[in-house]
């Protein structure tokens, strides 16, 4: 058995894994609120990183350190995203929220193509450079070739970023809320929850998830492209899924699951069907499990 | 619509007796795509013709003799590939310059081999073409597809020294053709050996699986097939593993921007690129000649085809004579000035000295290494 291989696929694993996470989040929150896949998710993480990319070029120009870069690209990111979140949501999926469970799934779809050509008329269809933001760290200097600054820094924002988001759902009154409409949206309005506010916060956090995301591993790979959404979000959906879609631990727990599953795929078996590794997957957990890890299985009411 | 088809017969037999009459012009056939969806690929081709055997009549011929062109249309078709060959050869070719598209010259090809006749494609890059044996009359001034694959994998074991190479592609056919060939070189050659064949997926959001796999397969040359999105993002993802590796790659990422995106990361990266032949004079001469006849930019394949045509007539012309085998040794033994570049053809057919040169990235450009 050679350990260090399996740790250095673990650690590549756990950084794929908090990506998937991190976007799979705004998933799982959307479906849990109004049981809609939100498909143009994956082209905010896109634009998350579009922003983050003009933001870093204006502020390198500027001078500043990339340190200050890219926590102020982020922040930019993150702003910027939510607004296109709560614009998306007004937009696409409200007019349609009595309209039945297909309409809004399509109005999804078109809000990601139209997100996508968006990009490609505003910007460009090319692949752009992203600058490495994310500084070395002297302490993970030894261990660089395992786990290295970029794979630091993204584990630790993804676990902060989730660990915040569970205080505010578990123990603030709008997170109490918010539980209450993922459960049942009529009661919880009845009792005088304003539905539409928590649906707009909804979309509001998962995009500015999603933009971090995308700002941090613009800078891990180093180019953005107006389709890295696409790829990353079908990835994210999968551990939406696999963790039990409606359940933000559940997201957490998929997306590292995913992501640990397909580097051991890679590294044991072949880095050719890393994709088939991860759909097979899901197959299964769809015919034996298909209310994910953490999901509850539903009752249907007769 | 009889009486029209018996004019048409009428017509072609004086064209032939016009033919027989002059029976002293040496008849080389041009066959390929010239009209249908691939006409784009075969016209240069029998613009590159006219120009030579223009220049080449009008300076009294072959020996005294005129040259005359022959021009089949087969479209790119293999079923009608075989008829122009057919064709070309009752109507007394010597040599034939084409066909252009793989498919067709294929088909023609048996065609030619049965009647000895020389067949020089400006275009065809399948490799059996020559690399079967099956042909010992046809000749290309082309690359063929492996030939990039054989230059890295020759360039890795010959002048890095490479004995451990990991091959690595985009899963496409492009890539994977390319990484295919040079596992068969590398393996057939035996000076080193392949210790990771892997597909990678295009678009993943990093590949610090692969990364460590080329680091625990020990590998001194990383050969990558593919396009400069995934390169960029391997070579930048060896680089923060601290992997140290040579990166070999194709004329997918001999490409500007695979440079701007991955930055300083590119430094130090080898890729093959198509040789650049537009300083040579005979090429600026040739595409000048083909703006002041034909009013317009030559399209594609011309320095190829301009190339090949040239080869042949002087083939002829040294050989002093039309027979097939004497035609075959002047090509073989003959070097010949041509659009690009000094050539003679080996013992299979491929031109040598024309192909794929292996350029790598030095101070933020492409600077060709060998």
């Amino acid at each position: 058995m050679d350990w260090q291989y399996l740790a250095e696929l673990f650690l590549g694993g756990l950084t794929r894994g908090s990506i998937y996470a991190l976007i799979a989040i705004g998933y799982t929150m959307v479906y849990g609120i109004i049981e809609l896949i939100n498909f143009a998710h994956g082209e905010i993480y896109m634009l998350g990183a579009f922003t983050g990319l003009i933001v870093a070029s204006v502020l390198g120009i500027l001078g500043f350190p990339p340190a200050q870069i890219l926590i102020l690209a982020a922040l930019a990111a993150i702003i910027y995203c939510a607004g296109y979140g709560y614009t998306m949501e007004k937009i696409a999926y409200k007019p349609l929220r009595g309209a039945g469970r297909l309409s809004p799934l399509i109005s999804a779809i078109g809000m990601s193509l139209f997100l996508q050509n968006y990009i490609i008329l505003a910007q460009t269809s090319d692949f752009l450079p992203f600058p490495s933001l994310i500084p070395e760290f002297a302490f993970l200097d030894p261990v660089a070739h395992i786990f290295g600054s970029s794979n630091f820094v993204i584990v630790l924002t993804s676990s902060v970023s989730m660990a915040a988001l569970t205080v505010f759902i578990k123990y603030t009154k709008m997170g109490k809320a918010m539980r209450a409409t993922a459960q049942n949206r009529k009661m919880a309005m009845l009792l005088g929850v304003n539905a539409d506010k928590i649906i707009s916060i909804t979309f509001l956090l998962g995009s500015s998830l999603a933009a971090l995301g995308g700002v941090l591993i613009a800078s891990h790979v180093g180019m953005v492209n107006f389709a890295v959404g696409f790829l990353a979000g079908i990835k994210a959906f999968t551990a939406a899924v696999l963790g039990g879609i409606g359940s933000i631990p559940g997201a957490m727990l998929g997306g590292l699951f995913l992501g640990l599953s397909e580097s051991f795929a890679t590294g044991y078996i072949s880095s050719d069907y890393e994709d088939v590794f991860a759909f097979t997957l899901l197959v299964v957990f769809l015919i034996f499990r298909p209310s994910g890890i953490m999901g509850k299985a539903k009752v249907e009411k007769v | 619509m009889k009486g029209r088809i018996s004019g048409l017969v009428i017509a072609a037999s004086l064209v032939l007796l016009a033919g027989t009459a002059m029976a002293d012009t040496i008849k080389i056939g041009v066959a390929g795509a010239h009209s249908g969806d691939l006409a784009s690929y075969g016209l240069p081709t029998v613009n590159a013709a006219k120009l030579v055997v223009d220049e080449v009549n009008a300076k009294g011929g072959i020996d005294g003799k005129q040259i005359e062109l022959l021009i089949q249309d087969e479209e790119c078709k293999p079923e009608k590939a075989t008829n122009a060959a057919t064709k070309l050869i009752s109507d007394g070719a010597v040599v034939v310059l084409g066909h252009i598209c793989s498919g067709a010259t294929k088909a023609a090809l048996p065609i030619y081999t049965e009647a000895k006749l020389v067949c020089m494609s400006p275009s065809a890059t399948n490799p059996e073409l020559t690399q079967s044996g099956q042909y010992p009359t046809f000749f290309r001034t082309i690359a063929s597809d492996d030939a990039q694959a054989t230059l890295g994998a020759e360039f890795a074991i010959n002048t890095l020294g490479a004995k451990k190479i990991a091959v690595l592609h985009d899963k496409g056919d492009y890539g994977k053709g390319y990484a295919e060939y040079a596992q068969q070189f590398i393996t057939d050659g035996g000076a080193a050996e392949v210790v990771l064949f892997e597909g990678v997926t295009p678009g993943a959001v990093d590949y610090s699986a692969v990364v460590q796999k080329i680091r625990k397969s020990e590998a001194d040359v990383v050969m990558f097939g593919g396009y400069h999105p995934e390169a960029s993002k391997i070579v930048a993802q060896l680089k923060k593993k601290r992997v140290e590796v040579k990166f070999i790659s194709d004329d997918g990422v001999k490409d500007d921007t695979f440079i701007k995106v991955a930055g300083a990361d590119a430094e130090g990266v080898y890729a093959s690129g198509p040789q650049d032949v537009s300083s040579l004079e005979m090429n600026k001469a040739a595409r000048a000649a083909h703006v002041a006849k034909f009013n317009a930019e030559p399209g594609a394949f011309f320095d190829n085809a301009y190339a090949a045509i040239q080869a042949l007539v002087n083939a002829i012309d040294k050989a002093d004579s039309t027979d097939s085998a004497k035609i075959m040794e002047a090509l073989r033994t003959e070097n010949v000035d041509t659009s690009v570049g000094t050539i003679k053809f080996d013992a299979r057919g491929d031109a040598e000295g024309v192909g794929f040169s292996m350029y790598q990235v030095q101070g933020g450009k492409y600077v060709v290494v060998q």
